[in-house]
């Protein structure tokens, strides 16, 4: 009776208690090398809680930590008022913390209900009890505002409803705080602002979260509160309404960023690239431009416009049904990526893990992929003449590798995306299309990429930027193509385009 | 030094030395050159389908149909290798051409069908080993010239000609994967078909050449073992594809691709071949030998496992 009541009253403390998660000076070092050095962080019940900092600040060995997914050298753990020591994943999962992960774990062949029940079943003797499953899944679907039938087979779900099926789960699993990883990196606007509700409503309800972004605007959306983190080390907590934006990516990149979009004013050539009634059916139709010596044209769009559909054609990745592609004034055809480069179009895919590099070769070994052929007359390798050319991007595009030896897998997302926008121009392409060039990388090096795009631009390349984000399209292009629906609705310069115009035609 | 880093497991290898030093203080007869040039005659066969196979096993592919391209390229070989009937060039052009053939037509199913190389290169195993019980007519074909029988059973100032041959192969294929430009673009397909592909790279022009190149190893293996038996025998070459296979991923190769050198498939070959030597000299039974070698190709699979594991 006395231990009954005593568990009822920490219960009620326990349940009383605005901090559920403290964590005091943390540290982690590998093989000598410290990546996380005395941290100190804390979170509220039902606050959201952006987590900030560069690629390789520590953010995700941070959250490993969190999640039993890797043991602390020092320092502690508190959640919800117990002190927690070397403790494993589902460990923590039965203590409240769940993560949404950037890439999604789920089997695709199983029904959405089967998923989130998967490992914990509703059975008697071991035989399943699909229909309280099933029934279960709804009224949990209901609850969050999702409208899919938990009959749904994962594999035929988009990616935003695969990210509201694993929140669902989380929730499922009576998670107190929900760590959400570059949550929105493939969702449309539409399906960000459902996840945003969703996070509402969450939060509303006593559910903590930790966010982790690098989309600026999101940031200041959502969270209540911004931590910083840089090289390892704790930098600060701020209110986000505190935090102007400018001092928060100082704080991040540890220096001032006068300009993040560096303009540079350069003429602009003769056409070099034109595209006449593109189309594929049920991708796309109707597209229609021309690019010009030293220009950037920006797409802009909303997921599932049909924008990376219709790079992936002229890059001679996919095909198209109708429509003639123009280089230099020549009608050309691109039946397969190897044609393509043949004609000098460079393509930087949007998916750079699927179709961008090769992750057991070496920097060396990927940025001269495309162009070995070209390096050497024979049948051999030209040992001296790749890694001249190798060493040159290296220390143009400013890559961060021990040498040119490393293995791609152990580079940064920032640096694997320079490499492989190092392979493309090293096949030297007069027209380059950039795919979402900076999705997943942090500020700096998104920065270094900006200023790179305007430096073939005053060489006169004909660029093609595809970007979700706006601020990015604006930033950088001469003109602005919107898509909406797989047709194109606008064709804008950049003085006279604005963000809403670009949105309301991106929608139309 | 860069050569032993190459191999990529300090583990494997240190194991091999604990063997050859075991052996060696058990059985004076190990060390010896002439058991060396038996242990290399021995596994030659087995080499050159493994160095085979290796192209196959970075792209990510697989090919079950070795032992019967060396059952049926054999027989073919030996067909046109009986006395008196053609100079000996004919059967060994005859033998690599049937070899090749089947590894186009894998590479053909391959990469038109998309079909997984695993079923391809099965049914084609089956086909392989039924057209070489056809055209011996189920018999085993003897009496083959003195000069075809050379290539097996000679030697060349005291060194077997297996063995001349082993290393010539060897020499190409490593050089064919390291130093030329269709051996890195054989990594690039087995690391990212994908990204291989939209970097200009004809991915099915790769697998098609890594499959011929398998094949016509195939079919100079069982040129060597026809004229090591001095006989064509259709139903030579039962489950040498294992024996190949394992050997290449003893060597460090990875059957997701992407991974894997010559040179430790030579090792992984050698690892075999000793192994083999040994027990026999122990007068081990052949029934243990097999349990040792299941041990060994699971312990190195294990060993590599590991070693990335702390690399990571």
């Amino acid at each position: 009776m006395l231990a009954g009541c005593k568990a009822l009253s920490a219960f009620f403390e326990y349940m009383s208690q605005k901090r559920i998660l403290e964590v005091q000076n943390l540290c982690k070092s590998f093989s000598g090398v410290k990546v996380l050095d005395n941290i100190t962080f804390n979170l509220e019940k039902g606050e959201v809680h952006a987590l900030m900092g560069e690629n390789g600040a520590g953010k995700s060995t941070f959250m490993k930590i969190l999640m039993g997914l890797l043991p602390a050298d020092s320092g502690e753990i508190i959640l919800g008022g117990e002190k927690i020591q070397h403790t494993h994943v589902h460990e923590m999962l039965k203590r409240g913390i769940s993560m949404i992960h950037q890439e999604i774990l789920m089997v695709p062949e199983l029904t959405i209900a089967q998923n989130i029940f998967l490992g914990k079943e509703i059975h008697r003797f071991s035989w399943l009890n699909e229909k309280d499953i099933y029934k279960k899944t709804r009224e949990l679907l209901k609850t969050l505002n999702i409208n899919i039938d938990a009959n749904t087979k994962m594999k035929h779900l988009s990616i935003a409803d695969k990210q509201m099926v694993e929140i669902a789960k989380a929730i499922s699993n009576n998670a107190k705080i929900i760590i959400m990883d570059e949550p929105t990196s493939a969702l449309s606007d539409k399906e960000v602002s459902t996840l945003f509700a969703i996070i509402k409503d969450l939060t509303s309800k006593g559910v903590a979260i930790i966010y982790i972004s690098h989309k600026m605007d999101e940031i200041y959306q959502i969270s209540d509160r911004i931590t910083v983190l840089r090289d390892g080390q704790y930098i600060a907590t701020k209110s986000a309404q505190e935090l102007p934006i400018k001092y928060l990516i100082s704080m991040m990149v540890g220096r001032e960023i006068e300009d993040i979009f560096p303009k540079t004013e350069h003429p602009i050539g003769e056409t070099i690239i034109k595209v006449t009634n593109l189309s594929q059916t049920g991708k796309f139709e109707n597209i229609n431009f021309e690019v010009k010596s030293g220009e950037i044209l920006g797409i802009a769009g909303l997921v599932g416009a049909g924008r990376t559909e219709v790079v992936r054609a002229i890059a001679g990745l996919d095909e198209f049904k109708e429509g003639e592609i123009f280089i230099n004034e020549e009608k050309v055809t691109v039946p397969s990526p190897k044609a393509a480069m043949k004609l000098g179009i460079g393509y930087v895919s949007e998916d750079r893990k699927a179709f961008g590099f090769i992750p057991q070769l070496s920097v060396k070994q990927n940025i001269t992929l495309s162009s070995l052929s070209s390096l050497s007359n024979s049948w051999f390798v030209s040992d001296t003449q790749e890694e001249a050319l190798a060493n040159q991007m290296k220390n143009n595009l400013k890559i961060k590798a021990s040498s040119i030896n490393q293995k791609l897998i152990y580079l940064s997302g920032g640096n694997q995306q320079k490499v492989v926008i190092a392979k493309v121009l090293s096949s030297s392409p007069q027209i380059i299309i950039l795919d979402e060039p900076t999705r997943g990388i942090d500020i700096g090096a998104k920065f270094e990429i900006y200023k790179l795009i305007n430096e073939l631009k005053s060489k006169g390349l004909a660029i093609i930027l595809i970007s979700s984000e706006l601020p990015e399209i604006f930033g950088m292009s001469d003109r602005i193509l919107v898509l909406s629906k797989g047709k194109q609705t606008a064709l804008l310069s950049r003085q006279e385009a604005t963000q809403e115009k670009v949105m309301q035609y991106a929608i139309h | 030094m860069q050569y032993i880093k190459n191999l990529k497991q300090y583990g494997i290898l240190i194991a091999f030395l604990v063997v050859c030093v075991t052996l060696s203080s058990i059985s004076p007869q190990f060390l010896t050159f002439s058991n060396w040039l038996i242990i290399f005659t021995q596994v030659s066969i087995n080499a050159l389908l493994a160095f085979g196979v290796t192209f196959v096993i970075i792209t990510g592919g697989i090919d079950l149909s070795i032992g019967s391209v060396v059952a049926v390229s054999g027989v073919a070989a030996a067909l046109l290798a009986r006395q008196d009937s053609y100079p000996v060039i004919v059967p060994i052009l005859g033998g690599l051409f049937v070899g090749l053939l089947f590894g186009l037509l894998n590479g053909l199913l391959i990469t038109k069908s998309k079909i997984a190389p695993f079923i391809v290169t099965l049914g084609v195993m089956t086909i392989g080993r039924g057209l070489a019980l056809i055209i011996s007519k189920g018999r085993p074909i003897s009496n083959l010239s003195e000069s075809f029988n050379f290539i097996g059973g000679g030697d060349i100032l005291g060194i077997p000609f297996p063995i001349i041959i082993l290393f010539i192969v060897f020499i190409i294929c490593s050089i064919v994967l390291k130093k030329t430009i269709f051996g890195r673009y054989v990594y690039a397909v087995g690391g990212n078909q994908q990204a291989a592909w939209a970097s200009g790279i004809n991915v099915n022009q790769v697998k098609m050449a890594v499959y011929a190149l398998c094949g016509l190893l195939s079919g100079l293996a069982g040129i060597l073992l026809t004229s090591r038996i001095t006989t064509g025998q259709p139903n030579a070459g039962m489950s040498f594809e294992l024996d190949a296979i394992a050997a290449a991923v003893i060597g460090g190769s990875s059957t997701s691709g992407g991974v894997g050198s010559i040179q430790g498939t030579l090792f992984g070959v050698i690892l075999i071949g000793v192994l083999n030597n040994g027990l026999d000299l122990l007068n081990v039974s052949s029934y243990y030998q097999q349990v040792v070698m299941g041990v060994i190709i699971i312990g190195a699979v294990l060993l590599d496992s590991w070693n990335q594991k702390i690399k990571d």
